[in-house]
């Protein structure tokens, strides 16, 4: 990014106001819609500010792992895609879309926000195969945390479907909802020249130095961590982060409730 | 003997499900859409005129329109569709793209390109008509020079009787054979873009679908129309503008 | 027979505006025997006889005479190539970089860097869209640090205002200084962020009420300090192109 449009932005950032107008620690207006798409077992759309994503789970019968003969499976994909950027393109996934899509998985596998083991259906047979879809609609900064909280918005949102003969019959639901006991919260904290922000827009984006994405749960615990950005961060920089995104965490996890 | 002569959701035969459209859904695009008809959704995204890679496709005489249909991975009837390319999607794809390309004029931008992106996140039938209904406004919402828009929506048969805009369980019809038509019609001249068939059906019918399709598009066309026109039209008070 | 629709409607592609030989497709509109339709979403206009659009959206079209503003997004050995937000990029060649000489071989990044900002001014496009620019003119140059901004290129006039007028009162009552490129770029500077901020945001409510009258006089509210000074003839849409503002 240009270096000069760089140093004025951060001059700004100094004096405690984003090119938005927002402080430092503000979020862009959330809305969380649940129960948007009519072929899914389970849906949300999140908008942060104009970033927009659509998340669908759907649900399926299938042979669990052999070293974990009891559990069920959850399973997070993210589609980055090419209609929601124009700096995005078909084709197969981008290292970034893997990126949110692993980190997303973590939150929620690590977490144990989904009780697994209910999803067992017989033994060493069958068990559910949870299938969580993340795809982008607009891309205005921030699509990690838009995707967690979407994840976990339409995990909520699932009514698992009729099984008859051990056939998934997907045109009846049940009222059964799927075993989430933790709602796990990602937060990305940016680090501009010597300051903080969250939330970032993708012009701010353009801008960090470092990025931390922090997932924790109800407890103020961490379940997921992952840094990115080109530039290394200090151990006081990491508790500063951690610190601001629990913080933040507490308040989007007022959200989903 | 007819035997399908009352509609699932008691729709007349010439009834198409209730639709929903909408302009600059999508901030970042140059043009944007969402379009509903029943139970299929499809967003649409047009960027461009804008630079086209690989660079062997410019043309330097006239601009590619590049279209790109898929279904996100929840939106299918049954279990969930995997990811990434597949035939039919291709397929639709290259219809959706030579079903709006008559009303655009590529020659107003050379070695560039128009892509269009469409979504769908859920569908019951009648997915391709509904992804160019999208397209069709999101270019006209992106400022691209056209003769018209296009509408698009399917027709058939199910059991005898000549029916418009199928869903998903009268496509499925076990009983009497069932013809699918995706039809796309240029309004202002009735000329037609899109025309398929899956299933059997006699010329005296087909006539009666095409018949039915034309009523059906130019119904369509209004909602797209005025999909455009409420993005923009606002009292002074509390003018929503571009934000929908 | 005769005409469809009301001056200053908003038409989608296709639509018909005016039936019969009375009337004269211009800019946006064309003729399919009897009728006249329109080519774009746009304003209609009635001028006299001829029925022509104001385009509400789409990219911005290179033309020769603006000033854009454009980055700096490649530098080959004979000059620099500049993203100018639209499909097709420009040129700026050595020999119109500067009033200075420049030798042959030597560093050009001495003058532009990459990503550096600049106005500069169109001067050819070829019918396959080849651009070439100069920063030779009265207030061409490098950007230093501010704000840039895209907004809808077909919003620029109305932005800048007849004879400057509309960016004028929003520069003196935010205090701060505006470059709006016909391309749609905007670059803005303030003494202080609360000051860029404000003008920002009326940039994006001209560019949302464009199309509605009465807009200086609401602006003018919105920024405060008195009615909006006096602009000689009627307001409209189109506004003027002063280029540099």
């Amino acid at each position: 990014m240009n270096k000069g449009l760089k140093s004025h932005i951060i001059k700004s950032l100094g004096t405690g106001i984003r090119g938005d107008g927002r402080s430092l620690e503000d979020y862009r207006e959330i809305t969380i819609e649940k129960g948007v798409s009519s072929t899914a077992e389970g849906s949300a759309r999140v908008k942060i500010g104009d970033t927009e994503v659509i998340v669908g789970v759907k649900l399926s019968i299938d042979k669990p792992f052999s070293d974990r003969p009891d559990e069920g499976i959850v399973m997070v994909g993210t589609e980055l895609l090419a209609m929601s950027s124009p700096e995005f393109e078909s084709g197969p996934p981008s290292i970034w879309s893997i990126e949110i899509a692993r980190v997303t998985d973590r939150g929620i596998r690590e977490s144990k926000s989904i009780d697994v083991k209910a999803l067992c259906i017989t033994p060493g047979e069958k068990v559910w195969l949870v299938s969580v879809d993340i795809c982008t609609l607009n891309d205005d900064g921030n699509i990690l945390d838009a995707a967690s909280l979407g994840a976990l918005a339409a995990l909520q949102d699932v009514r698992l479907p009729k099984v008859e003969d051990n056939l998934v019959n997907y045109k009846e639901k049940t009222d059964e909802k799927l075993p989430l006991q933790k709602l796990p919260i990602g937060v990305t904290v940016l680090k501009v020249g010597n300051e903080f922000i969250v939330d970032p827009t993708s012009e701010e984006e353009k801008m960090a130095d470092s990025r931390l994405t922090i997932t924790s749960m109800e407890d103020g615990h961490i379940c997921a961590m992952q840094k990115g950005g080109d530039t290394p961060i200090t151990a006081e920089d990491v508790e500063k982060m951690v610190e601001l995104s629990i913080k933040k965490s507490a308040e989007l996890r007022r959200l989903l409730e | 003997m007819m035997v399908y002569n009352k509609r699932n959701d008691g729709r007349a035969f010439d009834e198409t499900r209730d639709i929903e459209a909408k302009a600059g859904v999508i901030k970042r695009a140059d043009g944007s859409a969402y379009f509903r008809i029943g139970k299929t959704a499809a967003y649409a995204a047009v960027y461009g005129p804008r630079d086209l890679f690989p660079r062997f496709m410019q043309n330097p005489k006239r601009g590619v329109l590049r279209c790109n249909y898929n279904m996100m991975p929840f939106s299918g009837m049954g279990e969930r569709v995997r990811p990434g390319a597949n035939r039919r999607a291709k397929e639709i794809s290259m219809v959706t793209e030579k079903a709006l390309s008559p009303v655009l004029d590529l020659d107003s931008f050379p070695n560039a390109v128009v892509d269009v992106y469409i979504e769908l996140p859920q569908t019951d039938a009648g997915s391709r008509c509904a992804g160019i209904c999208a397209a069709s406004i999101a270019l006209a919402d992106a400022g691209l020079d056209m003769k018209d828009m296009v509408a698009a929506v399917s027709a058939g048969i199910v059991d005898g009787s000549v029916l418009i805009d199928l869903d998903y369980k009268e496509e499925a019809h076990e009983e009497g054979g069932v013809a699918d038509i995706p039809v796309a019609m240029i309004p202002s001249t009735g000329e037609i873009s899109l025309l398929q068939m899956d299933g059997v059906i006699s010329k005296e019918n087909l006539k009666k679908a095409i018949a039915m399709v034309k009523t059906a598009c130019i119904k369509i066309n209004e909602a797209q129309k005025k999909a455009l026109k409420d993005k923009y039209i606002c009292d002074v008070q509390n003018c929503d503008g571009d934000k929908k | 027979m005769g005409i469809e629709v009301n001056d200053k409607d908003i038409v989608v592609p296709g639509e018909l505006l005016a039936t019969g030989m009375d009337y004269v497709p211009a800019q946006g509109t064309y003729r399919i025997g009897e009728e006249i339709r329109s080519k774009k979403l746009g304003l209609v206009t009635v001028d006299g006889r001829a029925i022509k659009l104001i385009p509400l959206s789409g990219r911005y079209l290179p033309k020769r005479g603006d000033t854009i503003i454009g980055r700096v997004e490649d530098i080959a050995m004979s000059g620099w190539r500049l993203s100018i937000n639209s499909p097709y990029s420009a040129m700026l060649s050595m020999k119109d970089a500067t009033s200075e000489f420049i030798a042959r071989g030597a560093d050009l990044t001495r003058y532009y860097e990459l990503e550096d900002y600049i106005v500069a001014k169109i001067i050819n496009v070829t019918s396959q869209k080849l651009v070439d620019v100069t920063m030779k003119g009265p207030g061409l140059r490098k950007l230093s640090a501010g704000r840039i901004i895209e907004v809808n290129t077909n919003k620029v006039p109305r932005i800048i205002g007849k004879q400057g007028s509309m960016v004028s009162m929003v520069k003196t009552r935010t205090n701060t200084n505006i470059i709006v490129g016909q391309n749609g770029l905007v670059w803005i500077k303030g003494n202080d962020p609360k000051s860029e901020l404000l003008a920002i945001e009326t940039i994006r409510l001209i560019e949302k009420e464009a199309h509605l009258p009465g807009l200086t006089d609401r602006i003018a509210k919105h920024l405060g300090g008195g009615a909006a000074p006096e602009v000689r003839a009627e307001e409209n849409m189109a506004g003027e192109d002063d280029g540099l503002q």
